[in-house]
């Protein structure tokens, strides 16, 4: 592989503090110089490397989501994990988590590796999230230390929570012996039978039956509660896409007794709120559900002040025959990789004035450390040739249409957006050039 | 075929954000209707009712009305089948039942063959809220909702209204209405409020014609937010005390196994929430007492009380086919496809 390298651009590394104008060396697919401007065009000559100028763009780690579905192996009509990390690229991401909810549940190390192998054909780097108990079924716990040693990042029974006390319990230990954190998505599935938008006044009048905010948090306060229970293990909770102010309040409180809980928001929690329902448009309905305007903007305090460690997208790719049926029937989720960073500038950085640099640490260099991704979400030398380009200014329209994902069930289809993706590169090869 | 068009908007607020586009004739919620489209469908409906049958005939006369019925229903599809029929359309009834739906045909799908074999407007009946805006949005036809889910029933609201008018204002029930039409009238609805359609399209058009709704019943069937539905809606709990306010009265179906479910007792609530003679004549001697079928009696009504002298119901019955006439008309007769 050809040496790159990116210069003339303003570097943003969040995990060592730049933010300034530096020229970068990508070789054998790690970073292996940054240096001021001009510094490193002896490598033009000496390596023969291509040379990507970058000015009037912000070179930054290529970004990590830790919470995406790819649909393989067994739903790949609505994704694959090729088209997914082809929208991943486009979107600026270099890493993607995939959840195991497919079909099989990605419940053994077979599939974790086979999701892995390069007849997948992956853009980006893909790095499995498996079932935490088999078959998700909330039973048995799957074979922790066989499924980190086959790549797995993370165990979590996603869409169907782990609800028992007891087999919660056992999940934290055996991963925090296998030094995984777990993931929860947390839905007291009890209390959510039958609903398809949140709980309130709107739910009412639209006649939907309502999610309420307690089927969140009473399930992070329980899990909060064996965590602190289980002190001396250690274990490592990660709460999947929170979306209302109690849950994250009992995280803000589980960090203070020094409980290892972090969290992530996805975009569209702190963009858009149960109004978005609108006349039962299924773009807007996912799981956990849009919430109220109060909630919305509780995730927007919770990222500023640092309450959340991360930003997911939580990519949940339907075709469109599933999602244009009835409210009730059509499946939750939206795709979310390609607006992701031009929905985190427009609604973070130009309307709450966060830092670009807090921007990216929460889209790479966070979520990198939630998951222990060593060498992901920085561009510290010796980091993987990760690489992100965008203009942070630009302002652009995106069209679900020209979306690289299989699928183009989103509710941000023709909004404005701001920083447009230039280049990605994925371990020192370019994957996305705009 | 109108489209759904995306819209950008930044900023998240009480409008949908994408604004999708229905038929002008199309009444899928009783909120597409301004006090002017209101006044204009009880206008109609009066004209229609006593209109002579033979120029009454040619009004649409062999329109293609089609009825999706994906739930049974004895009152509704039938004045909806007699309204077409009145007005010289041809109608054709599909049922879930007995067509492709059962084989797995989609709501879309089903629609999309509904036009093409010629259907010019589709009533649907369907079991989920919001169904009428999907079949809306794949056929661009008139579309009008005969109750969706717990959602809405519009068109039981209107001839709901007309029966309310016929007995606040008598004659002059088919004149235009404002926000005053009803001002001073309390109707209270009882009973299952959170499943019923109909509740929620009365709750949401009685308070715009000055009306008061009163909505009681347990709290399992009744929750607190029912209030927040729109303006000029309370909760009173106690039947009692809603009844004396009330001069009229609604009573929806109890639906027994749903009871069961909830943990509630029949009995008990029989006994806090019946409308039966003893009741009515001590706290609404002189309240209209109205339901929109099918009764349970013995459960949430006696028998007394429906065929009692303050009973509407069967006027209730009557005017739909009036209404439903109103709307049919109004549904192919509306011009072009315009957003509402």
């Amino acid at each position: 592989m050809k040496p790159i390298l990116v210069r003339g651009g303003r570097l943003i590394d969040p995990s060592s503090g730049v933010d300034s104008p530096r020229d970068i060396l990508l070789k054998d697919s790690r970073v292996a110089a940054v240096d001021a401007p001009g510094k490193l065009n002896s490598a033009i000559r000496q390596d023969g490397a291509e040379v990507i100028e970058a000015k009037g763009l912000v070179v930054a780690p290529g970004l990590v989501d830790i919470h995406v579905h790819l649909r393989e192996p067994g739903q790949g009509h609505k994704e694959t994990i090729a088209t997914g990390t082809a929208a991943a690229a486009a979107g600026g991401f270099t890493t993607v988590c995939a959840m195991p909810n497919t079909t099989p549940v990605n419940d053994s190390p077979e599939i974790t590796r086979w999701m892995q192998s390069p007849e997948r054909n992956a853009q980006v780097r893909v790095f499995p999230i498996a079932a935490a108990t088999r078959g998700s079924m909330g039973e048995a716990l799957t074979e922790y230390g066989a499924l980190k040693a086959a790549g797995a990042v993370a165990v979590t029974d996603d869409g169907k929570p782990i609800l028992g006390d007891a087999i919660m319990r056992e999940t934290l230990i055996a991963a925090s012996r296998t030094g995984l954190p777990v993931i929860q998505h947390a839905e007291d599935t009890r209390m959510t039978g039958g609903c398809s938008m949140n709980a309130g006044a709107l739910a009412f009048r639209l006649g939907l039956r309502g999610m309420p905010v307690e089927a969140e948090s009473s399930l992070v306060e329980r899990d909060i509660r064996l965590v602190a229970e289980l002190k001396d293990a250690r274990p490592h909770l990660h709460v999947a896409h929170l979306s209302t102010a109690r849950a994250l309040d009992a995280v803000r409180r589980a960090r203070r007794n020094g409980l290892h809980v972090t969290c992530e928001v996805t975009p569209h929690h702190f963009v858009l709120n149960e109004e978005a329902v609108g006349e039962y448009h299924t773009h807007a309905k996912m799981n956990p559900p849009l919430r109220s305007e109060t909630d919305r903007q509780a995730m927007i305090e919770g990222i500023i002040e640092g309450a959340v460690d991360a930003l997911a997208t939580d990519h949940a790719p339907h075709a469109a025959h599933e999602k244009e049926q009835e409210f009730e029937r059509a499946p939750n989720g939206i795709t979310g990789l390609e607006t992701a960073l031009g929905l985190a500038i427009v609604w973070l950085h130009e309307k709450h004035k966060l830092p670009l640099s807090r921007v990216l640490a929460l889209l790479s260099t966070q979520p990198a450390a939630v998951l222990n991704l060593k060498g992901r979400g920085s561009l510290a030398v010796g980091s993987f040739a990760d690489v992100v380009l965008f203009d942070p200014k630009k302002q652009w329209i995106f069209h679900a249409a020209d979306s690289k994902s299989r699928s183009k069930n989103t509710p941000f289809d023709g909004w404005k957006l701001t920083g447009k993706v230039a280049l990605t590169i994925s371990e020192g090869r370019i994957v996305y050039r705009a | 075929m109108p489209k759904t068009k995306p819209k950008p908007r930044k900023t998240p607020s009480s409008s949908p954000q994408q604004t999708s586009f229905h038929h002008p004739g199309s009444l899928l919620s009783v909120n597409d209707l301004a006090l002017e489209d209101i006044g204009h469908v009880l206008k109609l409906a009066s004209v229609l009712e006593t209109e002579d049958p033979l120029k009454r005939m040619k009004r649409l006369f062999k329109r293609r009305v089609s009825l999706l019925f994906y739930e049974s229903s004895t009152r509704t599809r039938t004045s909806f089948e007699l309204a077409a029929k009145q007005l010289g359309a041809d109608t054709v009834l599909v049922s879930a039942l007995s067509s492709s739906i059962e084989k797995g045909e989609s709501l879309k799908d089903t629609g999309i063959t509904l036009r093409a074999l010629g259907a010019e407007c589709i009533i649907l009946r369907h079991p989920n809220s919001g169904a009428p805006y999907v079949l809306s949005r794949a056929t661009g036809l008139p579309i009008l909702n005969a109750g969706d889910g717990m959602h809405e029933h519009p068109s039981q609201a209107l001839l709901d209204l007309r029966t309310i008018l016929q007995h606040v204002r008598g004659a002059k029930a088919a004149g235009p209405v404002s926000e005053t039409t009803l001002k001073g009238v309390t109707v209270t609805i009882c009973g299952d409020i959170f499943h019923s359609r109909v509740a929620r399209s009365n709750m949401l058009l009685l308070p715009r014609l000055g009306a008061r709704v009163v909505l009681c019943g347990p709290s399992a069937l009744l929750p607190e937010t029912a209030a927040d539905a729109g303006p000029g809606i309370t909760i009173e709990r106690n039947f009692d005390q809603a009844l004396q306010q009330s001069q009229v009265v609604m009573m929806l179906r109890i639906q027994a196994e749903r009871l069961a479910g909830l943990n509630l007792d029949l009995d008990e609530y029989k006994l806090r929430y019946q409308a039966n003679a003893e009741r009515i004549a001590a706290h609404a001697s002189k309240a209209l007492i109205m339901h929109p079928g099918p009764i349970i009696r013995g459960l949430e009504m006696t028998s007394e009380v429906a065929d009692g002298p303050q009973s509407a119901i069967a006027e209730q019955v009557r005017n739909g086919v009036a209404i439903r006439m109103a709307l049919l008309v109004r549904a192919l007769t509306a011009k072009g496809k315009t957003s509402r």
